[in-house]
C-alpha cells in the first residue's frame, strides 16, 4: 500500500514525485511508457515562458510566474541545461504594437517582472536578423529555455533516490475506490494507494473519468516543429514570438539550449497519440517563421517532430481535489504554459495533500543536489583528468556531439534506467546532432546490451515494440 | 615529438596522403583513425566495383583498403587507432584522445583532413509522417548487414538513388528481404549508370523518377508508406498520384555531406557549394599547412578519385614542410558559371602551378552534347565537348599553366552551354 500513486510520468509527474521525495511519504510513479518524459514533455517548444500571456488570475497566470523562478533555481541544483535569454513578442503592424502593449500590462498585473517595449530600431540592434517588417517588440527578460526532458529526468532521478518508486510499461487500464484506498488497475500489476494524483497529460480526462464525473475534456493538440543543425542556433539571440492569437502562442523561433534552433509550431486538433508530421503542418511552420525570420535555411534542418497538447476549453490548468472522490487529485489541462509551472504546482499539491490528511514529516537526509559529466563541457585538463580516472571517458561514441561511452554507462547506472537508444539521447545527447545517430545508435545499442545484459535485438530505439533489428543475416556476423 | 604530418583520418583519404606525404620526402607521418580499423568506410563497401583506375582491376572496399594498408608496412608511418580528434588549431596542434593514451595534444608542421562525409538524414528533407523504427540511412543499414552480421527489415522501399542506396538494394534482395521500389525526387537518377543496371534491374526493382515519399505511417516499426509523383519544376507533389507500399523499412539514400566538424572549428573558410572547405590548386586550405581531400572536401562517386585527390594533398604538405608557403601572387578565384557547380579548388596560385591543374565540378542538370567554356571575363580561355553529362558524375577538366597567365583579372568561370 502507497500513501500516493501518481499517474504519468512527464513534467508534471516527475515534479510532484520530486516534491513529495522530501517527506516521509511512500509514492510511487505509474507510467504507461519505458521511460520518463516521452509524452508532451518532449516534444515541446522547451520555453520557460515569461508569464505575461495568460489571463490575469488564473492559476495560468499564478504558476507561470512562480515556476519560471522554480525552474531556474531546480536547473542551477539538479544540473540541467537552462538558460534564461529573454524573448521578444513581435508586433508587424500598429495594431500588434497595441496587443504587444496589452500583454506587458497584463505581465505587469500578474508580477512579471522587467517587460519592456522595444522600438524597431532596438529591435534590429538586438536582433540583427529579424525582419524589416518588425516594428516594436514586447521583450520580456526572464524568458528562458530549458532542456523539458533533461529536467523531469532530474526531477525523477532525484525522487528516486529519495526513496520515490517508478513503475514503466503500466498504463492505467482503471481505477477502483474501496473506502480510502484506490486501486490502480495495469497490466503490469496493480498498485493500492490513498492518495492519487492525475498527471496523465493528454490522457487525463480518460484517467478522471475511471473514479470521478467528468470535469473536463481534453482537446488534444497536436504542434509540428522543425529542429535545425547548430550552423543556425545562433541566428537569433532570443525566444522570437510573433503576436499570440487564438490558435495559442503562435509559431516561434529560438535558440535551444544544446545550440540548435527550433522553429515551430502549429496548431491543429489531433488524436491524442498522433505526433505524425504532415507536409501541410510543416509547411506552415516553415513559411511563418519566415515571416520573423526571413534567412532561417531549412537546408540545415536535421529533425521534425510533433507534440501534443493537452488543451482543455478553458484557458486554464485544472489543480483540484475531486469534491466527491477524496484523495484524488488532478495536475490536468497542462497546456502551455504547463511545463513553465509544473514545478512550482507540484510544491502547492503537496500542500494540499497535507491540508487533505496525508501526513507530511520531512525526512531528515535527503539527495537535493545532481552532477552529470558532459564531457563535451570540460575544460582540456578536466578531460585529460576524467579519462585517466576512467578510460570509458576516452572513448567518443556520438561524433556530432561528442559524447563519450563514460557518460552513457553512467545513464545506465543511475536510479532511472535508460533501455532504449533514444532514452540514451535524452540523457546524453547521444545521437541529437546532425548525423540523427546513423554512426552512434548502432554503438549506443551495443552499450546498452552489454550494461543491462539483453540481447542486442531487445535494445529499441524508444518505445517498446520499436525494434530496430529484424533477424540475422544468412552469414550472421563477427560475433 | 613534432610530426612533419599529421593526418586526421585513415580511411581511403588519409591512407593515401600520407603514403604520398613520405613519398615526397616528409620524415614523421601520423595517421590518426578514429576506428578500430584503417579503411574507413570501405571497410562495410563488401560488393566490387573498386580500384578500376587506381590499380587497373575491380576489387571489393575490404580489398581496395587493404592494398593501402599493406603500402604503409615499413614506411615508419605511424597509426593511432581508437582515437578521436577533438580539436584543431591553427598552429596545428591536434588535440586528441583514446582510452590508453588519455588526452593528447600532439604538435605537427603541417595538417591533413581527411574526415570523409555523412549521411544526410530524414530530417534533411523533412520527409513528413509518424517516426517509428524502421527508418535507415543507407549506410546505417549497410553497417548492420555486412560488419554486425544483422538484417534491418524484409519489405524494403529505398528513397533517393545515391549509389550506398542502389547497393542496399541489391544486398537486401541477396539477403533474403524484398525490395519493392527505389523512389527519386530527381527526373533522373543519382546513382552510377553502372549501380542502377546491376543493382536495380538485374533484381527487377522499379526505380520511380520524379516520385518522393509523402507519408510514412507505423506506430512501432514502419507499417506503410506512400509516394507521390511530382512537379519537376516546383518538387511539389501531385494530387491523385499517391501510390502505397506496405513495407517494414525505408532505407535513405539522399546524399552526403562533408564532415567538418573540425574544420569549422579552427576557422577554414568555407565553401557552401561543396560543404566543405575552400582550397587552393594543392589542396591547400585558408590556413596554410593545413590541407584537406577526399569525402571532407566534397563528395566523390569513385574512391579512386579519392586516392589520386589525396596524394595530391599529401605531396603538398610534405613541400609545405620543406619549402614552407606557397607564392600567392595573383591568385584565381575559379568561380560557377551556368550549369557548373561544386568547385574544386576554387583558387589557383599560378605560381604554385607546375604544368597543369585539374579542376572537378558537378554539372546542376542532365546534358547532351555540350561544351564546358573556362572564361577569364570575355574571354574562352578555352573550350570542352562533352557528349553527355549528369550531376552524379563529377566532370574533370585540365587548364594547362600557360592558360592561367593568361588570365587578366583575379578570376576565372566555368559554365556548360547546351
Amino acid at each position: 500500500m502507497y500513501d500516493v500513486a501518481i499517474i504519468g510520468a512527464g513534467i508534471t509527474g516527475c515534479s510532484l514525485a520530486y516534491e513529495l521525495g522530501k517527506y516521509n511519504v511512500k509514492a510511487i510513479v505509474i507510467e504507461k511508457e519505458n521511460d520518463v518524459a516521452v509524452g508532451t514533455t518532449k516534444a515541446n517548444s522547451a520555453i520557460v515562458h515569461g508569464g505575461y500571456d495568460p489571463e490575469t488570475g488564473t492559476d495560468m497566470a499564478k504558476y507561470n510566474v512562480k515556476g519560471n523562478e522554480r525552474i531556474k533555481e531546480l536547473c542551477g541544483k539538479l544540473d540541467v541545461a537552462y538558460k534564461q535569454i529573454g524573448a521578444l513578442v513581435c508586433a508587424f503592424s500598429d495594431e500588434e504594437v497595441k496587443h504587444v502593449e496589452e500583454l506587458k500590462a497584463r505581465g505587469e498585473a500578474n508580477g512579471v517582472q522587467g517587460l519592456e517595449i522595444w522600438d524597431q530600431a532596438k529591435v534590429r540592434e538586438e536582433e540583427p536578423n529579424i525582419s524589416d517588417e518588425v516594428v516594436a517588440a514586447l521583450y520580456s527578460p526572464t524568458t528562458g529555455i530549458v532542456s523539458p526532458w533533461e529536467l523531469a529526468i532530474a526531477l525523477a532521478e532525484t525522487a528516486a533516490l529519495n526513496g520515490v518508486e517508478f513503475k514503466f510499461n503500466a498504463p492505467c487500464t482503471n481505477i477502483t475506490k474501496d473506502g480510502d484506498v484506490y486501486t490502480v488497475e495495469t497490466p503490469a500489476g496493480n498498485v493500492e494507494a490513498k492518495y492519487i494524483c492525475n498527471a496523465a497529460g493528454v490522457y487525463a480526462d480518460v484517467v478522471n473519468e475511471y473514479v470521478c464525473k467528468k470535469s473536463f475534456t481534453i482537446l488534444p493538440n497536436k504542434g509540428e516543429y522543425y529542429l535545425l543543425d547548430k550552423s543556425q542556433g545562433t541566428l537569433v539571440n532570443h525566444v522570437i514570438f510573433q503576436c499570440p492569437n487564438e490558435k495559442g502562442k503562435g509559431v516561434l523561433v529560438s535558440p535551444t539550449v544544446h545550440g540548435n534552433l527550433i522553429v515551430g509550431p502549429d496548431s491543429q486538433p489531433s488524436a491524442a497519440d498522433d505526433v505524425s508530421t504532415t507536409s501541410d503542418g510543416l509547411n506552415f511552420v516553415r513559411t511563418t517563421a519566415l515571416k520573423s525570420v526571413p534567412s532561417i535555411n531549412y537546408r540545415e534542418s536535421i529533425r521534425n517532430f510533433a507534440g501534443v497538447r493537452a488543451r482543455t476549453a478553458v484557458h486554464d490548468f485544472f489543480i483540484f481535489e475531486d469534491k466527491e472522490n477524496k484523495g484524488f487529485f488532478n495536475i490536468s489541462g497542462m497546456a502551455s504554459p504547463g511545463l513553465t509551472s509544473a514545478p512550482a504546482i507540484a510544491v502547492d499539491l503537496v500542500k494540499m495533500m497535507g491540508e487533505s490528511g496525508l501526513e507530511l514529516t520531512e525526512k531528515e537526509n535527503i539527495v537535493d543536489t545532481r552532477k552529470v559529466n558532459r564531457f563535451k563541457h570540460m575544460s582540456h585538463e578536466e578531460r585529460a583528468a576524467i579519462i585517466k580516472e576512467n578510460p570509458l571517458y576516452g572513448k567518443i561514441i556520438c561524433r556530432c556531439e561528442t559524447v563519450t561511452e563514460g557518460e552513457i554507462v553512467d545513464a545506465l547506472h543511475r536510479p532511472i534506467v535508460p533501455t532504449s537508444i533514444d532514452a540514451i539521447k535524452r540523457r546524453c545527447n547521444a545521437g541529437m546532432g546532425r548525423c540523427q545517430g546513423g554512426f552512434c545508435g548502432p554503438r549506443v545499442q551495443e552499450i546498452i546490451a552489454r550494461e543491462l545484459n539483453i540481447p542486442l535485438a531487445d535494445v529499441y530505439q524508444d518505445r517498446v515494440g520499436t525494434r530496430i533489428i529484424t533477424g540475422e543475416t544468412k552469414e550472421g556476423g563477427a560475433k | 615529438m613534432l610530426y612533419d604530418v599529421i593526418v586526421v583520418g585513415g580511411g581511403p583519404a588519409g591512407l593515401a596522403a600520407a603514403l604520398e606525404a613520405k613519398k615526397n620526402g616528409a620524415e614523421s607521418i601520423l595517421v590518426i583513425e578514429r576506428d578500430a580499423e584503417l579503411g574507413g568506410i570501405l571497410n562495410q563497401c563488401i560488393h566490387n566495383g573498386f580500384g578500376l583506375h587506381t590499380f587497373k582491376e575491380e576489387l571489393t572496399g575490404p580489398e581496395y583498403a587493404d592494398r593501402y594498408i599493406k603500402m604503409l608496412e615499413g614506411t615508419g608511418i605511424e597509426v593511432m587507432l581508437n582515437t578521436m580528434v577533438l580539436d584543431i588549431t591553427e598552429d596545428k596542434t591536434v588535440y586528441a584522445m583514446n582510452k590508453e593514451q588519455g588526452y593528447m595534444n600532439i604538435a605537427g608542421k603541417s595538417i591533413i583532413l581527411g574526415m570523409g562525409c555523412r549521411e544526410r538524414t530524414r530530417g534533411a528533407i523533412a520527409v513528413p509522417g509518424d517516426r517509428p523504427a524502421g527508418v535507415f540511412s543507407a549506410g546505417a543499414a549497410q553497417r548492420y548487414v555486412n560488419i554486425e552480421g544483422y538484417m534491418v527489415g524484409k519489405k524494403v522501399l529505398i528513397l533517393g538513388s545515391g549509389d550506398i542506396g542502389l547497393i542496399m538494394a541489391r544486398r537486401m534482395s541477396l539477403e533474403g528481404a524484398e525490395v519493392v521500389a527505389c523512389v527519386e525526387l530527381c527526373p533522373y537518377s543519382n546513382g552510377l549508370n553502372r549501380n542502377i543496371v546491376q543493382c536495380l534491374n538485374d533484381y527487377n526493382i522499379p526505380l520511380y523518377l520524379s516520385h518522393t515519399i509523402t507519408n510514412i505511417k507505423g506506430k512501432e516499426r514502419v507499417e506503410e508508406v506512400t509516394i507521390m509523383k511530382v512537379n519537376d519544376d516546383t518538387k511539389q507533389p501531385i494530387p491523385g498520384t499517391e501510390i502505397k507500399f506496405d513495407v517494414d523499412t525505408v532505407l535513405l539514400s539522399v546524399g552526403l555531406i562533408p564532415e567538418n566538424e573540425l574544420s569549422r572549428g579552427v576557422g577554414l573558410e568555407m565553401d557552401p557549394r561543396t560543404s566543405g572547405p575552400v582550397v587552393y590548386e594543392n589542396m591547400e586550405t585558408s590556413i596554410e599547412g593545413i590541407f584537406a581531400s577526399g569525402n571532407v572536401l566534397h563528395v566523390h562517386d569513385l574512391v579512386d578519385f579519392v586516392s589520386a585527390e589525396s596524394a595530391k594533398a599529401g605531396k603538398s604538405a610534405a613541400e609545405y614542410v620543406k619549402n614552407g608557403a606557397a607564392d600567392a601572387t595573383g591568385t584565381i578565384s575559379v568561380k560557377a558559371g551556368t550549369g557548373a557547380n561544386a568547385i574544386v579548388p576554387q583558387k589557383i596560385r599560378p605560381a604554385n602551378v607546375d604544368k597543369l591543374v585539374e579542376v572537378f565540378f558537378r554539372p546542376v542538370n542532365v546534358y547532351g552534347t555540350s561544351a564546358i567554356k573556362v572564361m577569364a571575363g570575355d574571354k574562352v580561355l578555352s573550350t570542352f565537348k562533352r557528349e553527355h553529362m549528369v550531376p552524379a558524375e563529377m566532370e574533370k577538366i585540365v587548364i594547362p599553366k600557360k592558360f592561367l597567365e593568361q588570365v587578366e583579372g583575379n578570376e576565372i568561370t566555368i559554365s556548360i552551354e547546351a
